[in-house]
């Protein structure tokens, strides 16, 4: 009988019912949805890389060489010499490395300088490796293997010719216009920075740049192609490089040791860490926007208790008949927060419905512009957590008009006062 | 006349109360109702007519004195056992809008055997034979109890009242809102009713024209004045 009061008095004040259910959807989908974007970011955050133990580059925090070797944001201070990463990288414990070199672009997105070793180790998410969808490595010099990105906005295909520019902004000045790339490879999705990226071999960045000096082009000394490829294409030196070991324990003693290099000033750093510290400075915003969003669902349940306490009014008939018939004003509490609750449920269950509707929706868009790759699973332990602090938010704010009506019905009796 | 048993329906002795001391106050020195009689009692607004019914129904409490419905001392009686005690032993009627508006005529009618407590099964089977009494259709039965005409909704109202077979049923005014040709009918067959139930009626009305349908009239300055129904 109590449940059927309960539904039977929402259904006859279904008006603003409906509209309490649709804030306190919307503003449960926008918190669980922040939340879910959240924990879905970070988890594609941290994956950006993985199965690499180790990143060295020129000395300098660990933030700026995480940012410009993993995430391609900003640029290096120094470069490695070829030599020093030769020897490095003869350690017994070094399983495999990969070179990177930077500095170009190509309509602004980063030109990345490598070896036939980055398609073969590099690692992303829970250790995936790289896949050609289409064609293959570079094997030549003025080969390219574009990102999935670079190749779907720009729209190029197998076979297309494209000229680098020297330095990274979308518009340069000086452009690589005498050695143009053939595409010649394009790799799947992953949802990292490798689909911003436009990969090339070390010689081929050696070779655009053999008849430069100081960042600009030689007066007097042009090279063609042809005459670049009949040079010594040994780089002269590289940005960064990542580190794979043969036994994860070596990490810290190889760490230090690269740290202590003699011949020139390095820094190695462990990615996971890195990430995590990056991670935990971005938290600020996500924080922000959890803050906010739970601020709207307060607004919600405000909104809700504030619909609730007119209609009191309204019911102080009804509130009277009960307790003739015989109720306790406890019964009537009750009766209050039942109703807040069923709407409360109702509403989280409708939320929930629309936030998975929305991701099945959105899920494509945000992994093609953004690069976020979302899961459809929004039931997590956290998630229960919210649904649980929810329920028991909006019971704490019904107590509100639950003890009006319990004390409105103790004083009034059975009259009612207008 | 009815056999008077031994425990009277009603039994007040020195009963006071007031809302806070030193302002208005309701004196009653002695009352005594048994079971099955019927007491009609006037009064203009204001002379505690309302606070006399809030008493006998349980919803407030005496300051002082004693009052026994049905042999229960109520003076004594916690909030929540004078709530279970006016759900099985005492229907109310009021005035108008007796009936939640959403819930349909059965489960208005429903209500007062839900609070007391009672078989459901038994309690349906009994809504039913009170609601065809009152002659309200068994068409009527799950349509919402606004959709009822004001006769027909006190009509319901006594079916809920006496549905937990009260002994004492309270009205306050229950034909105010109803027209001279309803208003016989509903005396009528309201107290026909009650005394099938052999309950006992308080009845609270500034119309004089209906004490005619009452065993004992008393006015509310005769009550304050304990002076008996007899």
């Amino acid at each position: 009988m109590l449940m059927k009061l309960a539904r039977l008095s929402l259904w006859n004040r279904r008006g603003t019912v409906l509209m309490t259910w649709l804030s306190l959807t919307i503003s449960i989908a926008l918190l669980l949805g922040i939340d879910h974007l959240r924990t879905e970011a970070k988890n594609s955050f941290t994956s950006t890389v993985s199965g690499t133990d180790l990143i060295v580059g020129a000395r300098s925090g660990q933030l700026n060489l995480l940012l410009y070797s993993v995430f391609r944001i900003g640029n290096a201070t120094a470069n490695i010499s070829w030599p020093s990463y030769q020897r490095i990288i003869k350690h017994p414990q070094i399983a495999w490395s990969i070179p990177i070199s930077l500095g170009d672009s190509h309509r602004g997105y980063r030109v990345m300088g490598t070896s036939g070793e980055y398609f073969q180790y590099y690692r992303y998410a829970n250790s995936q490796p790289l896949v050609l969808k289409e064609g293959t490595a570079f094997s030549g010099v003025f080969e390219t293997v574009l990102g999935a990105d670079v190749a779907q906005k720009l729209g190029y295909t197998l076979g297309q010719q494209i000229e680098l520019s020297h330095g990274v902004g979308a518009v340069s000045f000086s452009q690589h216009k005498d050695k143009p790339f053939t595409v010649v490879g394009i790799l799947a999705r992953t949802g990292t920075p490798v689909d911003q990226t436009v990969h090339v071999s070390l010689e081929a960045i050696e070779a655009i740049h053999l008849d430069w000096q100081q960042g600009a082009p030689m007066p007097g000394r042009q090279l063609n192609a042809e005459q670049a490829l009949a040079q010594d294409l040994t780089p002269k030196s590289i940005t960064a490089f990542m580190v794979g070991l043969k036994s994860r324990m070596a990490t810290f003693t190889l760490q230090r040791q690269i740290n202590e290099y003699k011949n020139e000033p390095l820094t190695a750093i462990l990615p996971g860490v890195a990430l995590a510290e990056l991670w935990q400075m971005l938290g600020m915003v996500e924080n922000l926007l959890l803050v906010i969003s739970l601020l709207v669902l307060l607004a919600a349940l405000v909104g809700m208790i504030t619909t609730l306490l007119a209609s009191m009014k309204q019911r102080q008939r009804e509130m009277a008949v009960l307790r003739a018939a015989g109720a306790h004003p406890w019964y009537l509490f009750v009766l209050v927060q039942l109703e807040v609750l069923l709407v409360t449920v109702v509403s989280m269950l409708s939320a929930a419905a629309l936030l998975f509707v929305s991701l099945v929706v959105l899920q494509d868009k945000l992994a093609a512009d953004y690069g976020l790759f979302v899961g459809l699973n929004i039931i997590r332990l956290n998630t229960l957590y919210w649904a649980g602090a929810i329920v028991l938010l909006s019971a704490l704010l019904a107590m509100v008009p639950g003890v009006l009506a319990y004390r409105k019905t103790l004083s009034d009796g059975l009259t009612v006062r207008l | 006349m009815t056999d008077k048993p031994k425990i009277p329906a009603i039994d007040l002795k020195q009963l006071k109360f007031h809302y806070r001391p030193g302002g208005w106050q309701l004196e009653l020195p002695e009352l005594t109702l048994h079971s099955g009689q019927h007491l009609f009692v006037r009064g203009a607004s204001g002379s505690g007519k309302t606070t006399l019914l809030n008493l006998l129904c349980g919803i407030t409490r005496p300051v002082s004195g004693e009052l026994f419905i049905s042999g229960h001392a109520l003076h004594k009686l916690s909030g929540g056992a004078r709530d279970s005690l006016r759900a099985k032993h005492i229907g109310v009627v009021f005035q108008q809008l007796n009936l939640i508006p959403y819930l349909s005529v059965l489960d208005n009618t429903l209500l007062s055997s839900h609070f007391a407590g009672q078989n459901k099964a038994e309690a349906l089977s009994r809504a039913e034979q009170l609601l065809q009494r009152l002659s309200l259709q068994q068409s009527l039965w799950q349509q919402p109890a606004s959709e009822l005409s004001v006769g027909q909704q006190q009509r319901v109202a006594i079916a809920r009242a006496l549905l937990p077979r009260p002994t004492l049923l309270i009205a306050d005014e229950p034909t105010s809102a109803l027209d001279s040709d309803n208003r016989d009918a509903f005396m009528r067959v309201m107290l026909a009713e009650a005394d099938a139930n052999n309950c006992t009626v308080v009845f609270v009305s500034h119309d004089k024209s209906l004490q005619q349908y009452f065993h004992y009239q008393l006015d509310m300055l005769q009550l304050k004045q304990g002076v008996q129904p007899c």
